[in-house]
């Protein structure tokens, strides 16, 4: 069966086609919105949000979550801030530029019209925040503060001190948990999504399997809605909460839902490095030390003396000697290549010799130690916490690393995926990053897919079936998917092998890391393609899952989620290597000027790959939508 | 370095439970404590043995997931840190460590070192919301909150839900968690609407579940993010007022 794409994007300018596309789709009366009921999977941003929103309309909606709580998704994570083009501060900001700047930021490989519609909402979303609560940052008049951001230069940027993301989940549950006491919405926790059911090529529900007790049942639902988020813990050491996978979005795509663009992976820069061979995840530290810190490596490959003992003379400040203009604050993905050439060639820093100095000496000395005690404290702090180092005394070490994932479920402009009645929404999608995100615009896509752009857009598919009852769940088509995952889950208890399933993840994340990670080559793509299935092949036999079905079983949780990882990163090795061009966070080492900088190829590549799933992980289908660029010009990103 | 875990193993809510003594070599002081555990169960699964099971996910001590009683103390030795955060150079080298998981009534158990902590999902369900449809919000800078009141709603908020305060009061009481909330909401102007029932509810419900607070102020000091317990005295005052003014009689005086 080949795959079609219809993006359906509305017709008319680009300023106009959100309103003109919300008159002309169909609407559901309130009185019958009860008639209807809708199944959220994920209760993070974009989850809850949705969930809420749907709930407040008057529609039957369950949220399952595999948390204990809702307000455990990793959106909690998010530290700076989330983007609005509210212009509070006249500097020029506008909704046309918030466009502009997020399809330039995105490098030439999001959709005009996602993006357009992302920018307009981000307006709704602070103030629909401020009125839940969400304790925003203020000026002493009481008006809402705002900061600067990579990739803009307007100041645009909402924040609650270093936990945006924390305040605005808390929002968002807070909604969600209204509705739960109205009755409008029924939550199931710790309950794991792991298959979606169609029938007659429509999502009719979702089979789940409650995490406590094991027990696999069926929940049937006029449309299905996946709001799970990103995939980065392929790479293993993310700085993903240790639970985030790919399982839910990697069923669906089995199911025939197309996935796009899954090699567009962010790497970023400020992370604290690992520090030994059980590191389990990696610390993010705000980008916004980079205002402050100045990045340097020793000149000398090898130089082992403490940062104070070299003198200046022995220091490369390589960002700064690169890219004088920008210097240390160029963005994410070009600071991420430039450190791990450093690295690469020997000059690393620290005891494992993996990562690159981050010193606030000279602004120390420039602005005072007070000053940046106030910016920076509680980042120097998480700091200390976990490497045990003062940054005032010593510079920081940091590197690079995998972060979020641009690529996702292929979604058309109402953020249906290819599997009518199956929706994806907030970083679960694609749509509206591009090849790389910039800062501060995943809360605003998450908040905006689920407050004000999937409450509209669902009632369009749903006006066909009002009077339909679901399918009910003893229908065959349920009882042939809880089978699937019975034994899915029995096998992995059943392969009694000699090694863990984190080991193998660990081996895995290797692999990717080093092929696939923050640059990529032919040959190491190849190599990759050739590793991947032998160690899925050995980890299917030699996994060693210990303990029942039947109870609380995290090994047994994470055995699905790691062997569909294994699939996963076939497809990104694939994408990776059909896309012959350097673009965001896609970096073929082919494709480079002969200064190291990236070389897009707009001629044959601007397009999303979208790879439709074929019965084999190694060869999936690839159908392209081809982008049009009609309100911004393409240009070549220029840093130097 | 090398240390001694005594650490409670139990396979379900109604099963028994007691302490379990493992030697854990080997393992170095830059790991955080929840990365020992991790080396723990690999090496277990390796010798056959059922993993220890432990609730964690961001490791970055915000999600308020993780949460372990680390020698009685809840989230451990170190002020302000939760379990993920706490790294092993804070123990000396051939330690005995005890872990547990936290134990309150309205926490029941689910195995090893998890419970269940729905009863804080129900206190916020009874009114930790600000009622605000979708749609519906007037612009953002429509009403200045002076600084120093957007800011304590903060520090209220701040919290991450993760149970210590419970699990570090003699009477498993949940008064710093519901008052942070109360507090958060109550503070700003947009919370005012619903500001006494909103009290009145919340602290009902977590009454239901929860024990009652004596000023023991164990909470402040286990609680990972140094929510101050002042915010129980305004929850204090204003169920109290909500007392009074959630009489339908007052109300239409």
């Amino acid at each position: 069966m080949t795959l079609h794409l219809d993006a359906k994007v509305p017709p008319g300018p680009i300023a106009d086609k959100w309103e003109n596309h919300k008159f002309s789709i169909r609407l559901v009366n309130p009185n019958n919105k009860r008639k209807f009921k809708i199944i959220i999977v994920g209760s993070g941003l974009a989850g809850a949000s949705a969930a809420a929103s749907l709930g407040e309309l008057g529609y039957e909606v369950e949220v399952f979550t595999f948390h204990d709580t809702p307000r455990r998704a990793h959106s909690i994570a998010a530290q700076g801030g989330i983007n609005a083009a509210k212009n509070y501060h006249n500097d020029g900001d506008s909704v046309f530029r918030l466009f502009y700047d997020t399809v330039k930021g995105g490098d030439y490989r999001s959709r005009e019209a996602n993006v357009h519609r992302l920018a307009e909402v981000s307006l709704n979303i602070i103030d629909q925040a401020t009125a839940q609560g969400v304790p925003f940052a203020r000026e002493y008049g009481g008006l809402l503060d705002n900061r600067s951001f990579g990739g803009a230069q307007v100041s645009r940027t909402f924040y609650a001190r270093g936990a945006t993301g924390q305040q605005l989940l808390l929002g968002a549950y807070s909604a969600l948990m209204r509705q739960v006491e109205a009755g409008r919405v029924k939550l199931h926790t710790r309950a794991e999504m792991l298959d979606v059911v169609v029938k007659e090529g429509r999502a009719m529900g979702i089979v789940v399997r409650d995490l406590v007790t094991g027990e696999v049942s069926s929940h049937s639902a006029h449309t299905v809605v996946l709001a799970t988020g990103g995939y980065s813990n392929v790479f293993y050491l993310s700085t993903n909460a240790m639970a985030c996978n790919v399982t839910a979005i990697w069923r669906a795509h089995r199911k025939g839902a197309a996935f796009a663009n899954p090699c567009f992976t962010q790497i970023h820069p400020t992370c604290i490095p690992a520090s030994d061979e059980f590191q389990s995840k990696l610390t993010l530290m705000s980008e916004s030390l980079r205002n402050d810190g100045r990045i340097w490596v020793p000149k000398n490959a090898g130089d082992s003396r403490p940062a104070d003992q070299i003198p200046e003379d022995d220091r490369d400040y390589f960002l700064e000697r690169i890219y004088p203009a920008f210097g240390n604050l160029v963005p994410r993905d070009v600071a991420s290549r430039a450190a791990k050439r450093m690295v690469d060639s020997g000059k690393g820093v620290g005891p494992l010799k993996n990562g690159v100095f981050l010193d606030f000496e000279a602004a120390i000395a420039r602005v005072g130690r007070d000053t940046i005690e106030d910016r920076y404290s509680n980042l120097f702090e998480i700091y200390n916490r976990i490497t045990d180092e003062d940054p005032f005394r010593v510079p920081m070490r940091i590197y690079p690393a995998p972060h979020y994932t641009m690529g996702g479920l292929w979604v058309d402009y109402n953020l249906m995926t290819t599997v009518p009645g199956l929706y994806s929404i907030g970083e679960a999608n694609f749509s509206d990053h591009g090849a790389n995100r910039l800062g501060a615009s995943a809360l605003m896509q998450g908040l905006a897919d689920g407050y004000f752009v999937l409450p509209y857009t669902i009632g369009d598919y749903l006006a066909d079936y009002l009077g339909d009852p679901v399918v009910p769940t003893d229908d065959p088509v349920f009882g042939e998917v809880e089978s699937g995952v019975t034994a899915r889950v029995d096998g992995y208890l059943g392969a009694n092998g000699s090694r863990s399933v984190d080991w193998f993840h660990k081996e895995l994340g290797k692999i990717m890391l080093d092929h696939c990670g923050m640059a990529r080559n032919e040959a190491g793509l190849q190599k990759a393609l050739s590793d991947i299935p032998a160690l899925h092949e050995e980890y299917k036999a030699d996994m060693r899952v210990l303990g029942s079905g039947e109870s609380l079983n995290q090994s047994l949780e994470r055995a699905g989620r790691v062997d569909d990882f294994f699939e996963l990163a076939q497809v990104m090795c694939l994408d990776a290597l059909a896309r012959e061009e350097s673009c965001g966070g896609h970096f073929r080492e082919e494709h480079q000027t002969e200064e190291g900088e990236a070389m897009r190829d707009d001629e044959n590549f601007a397009h999303v790959a979208a790879w439709a799933w074929s019965g084999d992980p190694s060869q999936p289908d690839l159908v392209k939508e081809h982008l049009d660029f009609e309100n911004v010009k393409l240009t070549t990103r220029s840093y130097k | 370095m090398n240390v001694v875990l005594q650490l409670w193993r139990q396979d379900g809510p109604h099963a028994p439970g007691g302490f379990k003594t493992y030697q854990v070599d080997g393992i170095s002081e830059d790991m955080s404590f929840l990365e020992m555990l991790d080396v723990l169960n690999e090496r277990l699964v390796n010798q056959g043995q059922e993993p220890v099971a432990f609730d964690h996910d961001c490791r970055e001590g915000i999600c308020g997931t993780c949460g372990v009683m680390i020698n009685g103390q809840a989230h451990g030795p170190q002020l302000g840190t939760a379990t993920c955060q706490l790294h092993m150079r804070k123990f000396h080298d051939g330690a005995t460590i005890v872990v547990e998981p936290w134990r309150a009534t309205g926490f029941p158990l689910v195995r090893d070192l998890i419970v269940d902590r729905s009863a804080f999902d129900w206190i916020i369900e009874a009114g930790g919301y600000i009622s605000v449809d979708t749609g519906s919000a007037p612009d953002a800078n429509l009403i200045p909150i002076p600084k120093v009141v957007a800011d304590t709603a903060f520090d209220a908020a701040a919290c991450i839900g993760c149970g210590a305060c419970v699990a570090a009061c003699p009477n498993g009481a949940a008064n710093l968690f519901t008052a942070a909330k109360i507090s958060h909401l109550n503070l700003l102007p947009q919370g005012q609407a619903e500001r006494w029932t909103r009290t009145e509810r919340m602290v009902e419900v977590m009454e239901r579940y929860f024990g009652s607070c004596t000023n023991h102020a164990e909470c402040e000091k286990a609680c990972p993010k140094q929510i101050s317990i002042d915010f129980i005295a305004m929850m204090n005052a204003d169920y109290v007022t909500a007392k009074f003014k959630n009489r339908r009689l007052v109300a239409q005086s």
